[in-house]
């Protein structure tokens, strides 16, 4: 894959200027259509998810006090795994999109909700709110492609250190959390020069985040292990356990969102001057869903709907499927790909991508069982050699 | 001289001592959430939580007018009479404050409170306590508040002017402290017999000698000015007045005592928020840094506020991201993307996007 505006089969060569003003039309009357019918029936909808997630936290945990017998782990450990992904997915995420602020309730609004993750709401509201929803799958400018700490596209050039890349992806998947606060104190950057470390308004951030996470460590693995007395082993390892899991199923879905095969990313001066129009179409391009039964959309929260997340973050997630239809409508009628696909099939499609370009381009596709060992034996130089000596067999 | 100094009362400041050390460690059990998250499933109306009411029932009173019965919280203070109530109550899903006066007895049996609400034309709360809303409903409240009531020291003499939901603070007044007002005329105003809110208890008031009672139906004998009024109570300069009613006829009634420079004795209670104007562009006040703003109505107040010099949050600018929200305290904005206007009066504290909201008239935001 390569940025849009540099491939020979641009998807979006058929599209006149007024057919991209035309798209933002249709899409800004999808979007007024719900708007106009918000209402009751939505805020019950968030009011239930939210009751039901409390009292499924407040259940699983109070399994788990008696988590030393084996059938109250796994019954504790599964329910609080649930409970968490629900915080995250449908809750929080969505809340602080701002999508529930116009019911103006002061507990269910994007200014005052704190989330059950490493990261202060305030400091990822800014990273994914402003920054990734803003420049959705701009190379260098969208932080969300590979969290810069990976290889996301061809045209980044390949370095044998990217060979690790799908064991750092995995790794992050475990402990992803951690990872989405690194990231919104853009850790690497600002830890680079002493000048960047010592600012304050990096300090102040980072001491956010340490307490943040200060007071959620205590919890899991101090606070409620010592409530479960003779279980306090078993109970930090459900809670941990739950962590993990939580972890790992958000990476995955948030994979899914922009990284499988055939979602387009977009280079840095072609959103110079952008119309709302072709803003719109960036997120059309950009993003893809995952198909699949109500309660995996809701387990995704509606992340599932991730087309009709970029194209409205702030519409309140349980509409996302109804304007699901609609949208791929305009999508067909102006001849562009709607990229869905079931879980399994994107999370595969999405590692393949990591795996492919944590090796030099086109080594993968080349590689067939007949041709392997001497593969690996040019896999070997370009990992030993120095740079020209890569350039060299790349281009070979 | 003696060394009784009075102890300090030792079990409260021990037991809170124990309490806020209990609420500490329930804390950290339920972060990022606090344990009033936890309890508020259980218990809405519990001592320490947010103030907070249920409706128990809503009776009606005439075909616009209904009393609404409201179960309040643990925290509830008892009220004086002529006092209003602010409730915030969830009208297609958005939350939405009104005041209305508290129209019950002091201290009944049940524990709970009466609102008496008309429905205005247009008027969503309004219309939703009286015609849809269901009993078991939670609604918001704060404390009751209000200057509207008796003075300690009681008039000899009162007279009451109300028109249409005008009198339900009076009412409130009339139920508790009847005999505590000396002698009470009471002029109220609707369009007909039928439409007077508490006729039959008003009659049965005045039946019973404890208020003179003056009903007009203004279908018939139309609206009553201050000359009217001046016959229907000559000795209306030596009486203390409270008028509660329409604008038309405060105003009416503010330049017939002015008239008579007697203005400190009339005490007026508006019901309705001030009518806002809303326009094209306005001036926008941010209440914080003292800043005033004039802003056209095609122009974002973010982009307007910025230009003039203003430190001010902001993100995506194009009314996504939620990273400019700021309250507006008072005033009316319009989305620009789809013209939509959204009014605060004091208090409110509307969040609003400042990247995709133009002045509708004048503003005034908290920052």
């Amino acid at each position: 894959m390569t940025v849009l505006q540099k491939k020979s089969d641009n998807p979006i060569a058929h599209l006149t200027p007024e057919d991209i003003e035309a798209i933002g039309f249709e899409l800004d009357a999808i979007r007024q259509d719900v708007i106009d019918s918000r209402g009751a029936a939505d805020a019950a909808y968030i009011r239930r998810v939210i009751d039901v997630q409390r009292k499924l936290e407040l259940g699983s945990r109070a399994v788990l006090l008696f988590s030393k017998f084996p059938p109250a782990w796994v019954l504790g450990t599964m329910g609080l795994s649930v409970a968490k992904i629900l915080e995250n997915m449908e809750i929080g995420h969505n809340i602080l999109h701002g999508q529930w602020d116009w019911m103006r309730d002061p507990k269910i609004h994007s200014t005052t909700w704190e989330w059950d993750m490493a990261s202060p709401a305030e400091q990822w509201k800014h990273s994914h709110n402003e920054l990734h929803h803003t420049y959705t799958n701009v190379i260098g400018k969208d932080n969300d492609l590979g969290y810069g700490i990976m290889r996301v596209d061809e045209d980044q050039r390949w370095v044998p250190m990217y060979l690790l890349q799908p064991v750092w992806n995995f790794v992050n998947a475990c402990f992803f959390e951690y990872g989405i606060a690194a990231y919104d104190l853009e850790l690497g950057k600002n830890l680079a020069t002493p000048e960047r470390r010592n600012d304050p308004e990096f300090r102040a951030r980072g001491k956010a985040v340490l307490k943040k996470i200060g007071k959620q460590m205590t919890k899991d693995y101090v606070v409620h292990p010592l409530l479960s007395g003779p279980s306090f082993l078993p109970t930090l390892a459900a809670n941990f356990t739950a962590n993990v899991v939580r972890n790992l199923w958000s990476h995955s879905v948030i994979m899914c969102g922009h990284f499988p095969e055939g979602v387009e990313t977009f280079e840095k001066k072609s959103i110079d001057g952008e119309t709302r129009g072709e803003w719109y179409l960036r997120q059309m391009l950009g993003s893809a869903n995952i198909s699949g039964s109500k309660a995996m959309h809701v387990m995704t929260g509606n992340l599932s709907h991730q087309v009709e997340h970029h194209l409205f973050p702030d519409l309140p997630s349980n509409r996302y499927g109804e304007i699901a239809p609609k949208v791929k409508d305009l999508f067909d009628k102006y001849g562009l790909r709607y990229h869905t696909a079931p879980l399994p099939q994107q999370v595969a499609s999405a590692w393949h991508k990591v795996l492919r370009l944590s090796l030099p381009n086109g080594w993968l596709a080349e590689t067939t069982p007949k041709n392997a060992p001497a593969q690996l034996v040019k896999l070997w130089k370009m990992t030993t050699g120095g740079p020209k000596v890569r350039r060299q067999l790349q281009a070979a | 001289m003696t060394a009784t100094v009075p102890r300090p009362p030792r079990g409260r400041p021990a037991l809170s001592t124990l309490r806020d050390r209990v609420l500490k460690v329930a804390e950290l059990v339920t972060t990022p959430l606090l344990p009033a998250d936890y309890l508020d499933l259980v218990d809405p109306l519990r001592s320490g939580a947010a103030l907070r009411g249920r409706i128990e029932a809503v009776q009606h009173e005439t075909r616009d007018a209904a009393t609404v019965v409201i179960r309040p919280g643990r925290d509830w203070l008892p009220h004086t009479p002529g006092q209003y109530v602010r409730i915030g109550i969830d009208v297609d899903g958005i939350r939405l404050w009104r005041a209305y006066s508290i129209t019950s007895v002091l201290g009944r049996p049940d524990g709970c409170f009466t609102i008496t609400v008309k429905a205005i034309p247009d008027g969503k709360v309004s219309n939703h306590l009286v015609h849809r809303t269901l009993p078991g409903t939670v609604v918001q409240l704060d404390q009751a508040t209000g200057e509207f009531v008796l003075p300690a020291q009681r008039p000899a003499k009162a007279l009451f002017v109300t028109a249409g939901s005008g009198i339900t603070p009076v009412m409130g007044i009339l139920r508790n402290q009847v005999h505590e007002a000396g002698d009470v005329v009471v002029v109220h105003s609707a369009p007909t017999a039928g439409d007077v809110i508490f006729g039959a208890e008003l009659r049965a008031l005045a039946a019973a000698g404890s208020i003179r009672l003056v009903e007009r139906h203004t279908a018939a004998q139309g609206l009553l000015d201050g000359a009217a009024l001046a016959e229907l109570v000559p000795d209306l300069a030596e009486r203390t007045t409270w008028a509660c009613g329409p604008v038309g006829l405060l105003e009416t009634l503010e330049q017939h005592w002015a008239g008579e420079g007697i203005a400190d004795r009339l005490h007026t209670e508006r019901f309705r928020p001030r009518v806002l104007v809303t326009g094209e562009g306005g001036t926008v006040t941010f209440g914080r840094s003292g800043r005033t703003v004039d802003v056209d109505g095609a122009t974002p107040i973010l982009d307007a506020a910025e230009d003039a010099g203003l430190l001010m949050p902001s993100g995506c600018r194009m009314g996504i991201c939620y990273g400019c929200v700021l309250p507006l305290r008072e005033g009316a904005v319009r989305d620009l993307r789809n013209g939509e206007v959204t009014t605060a009066a004091p208090g409110d504290g509307v969040l609003v996007q400042t990247c995709i909201s133009a002045a509708a008239g004048a503003c005034d935001i908290d920052h």
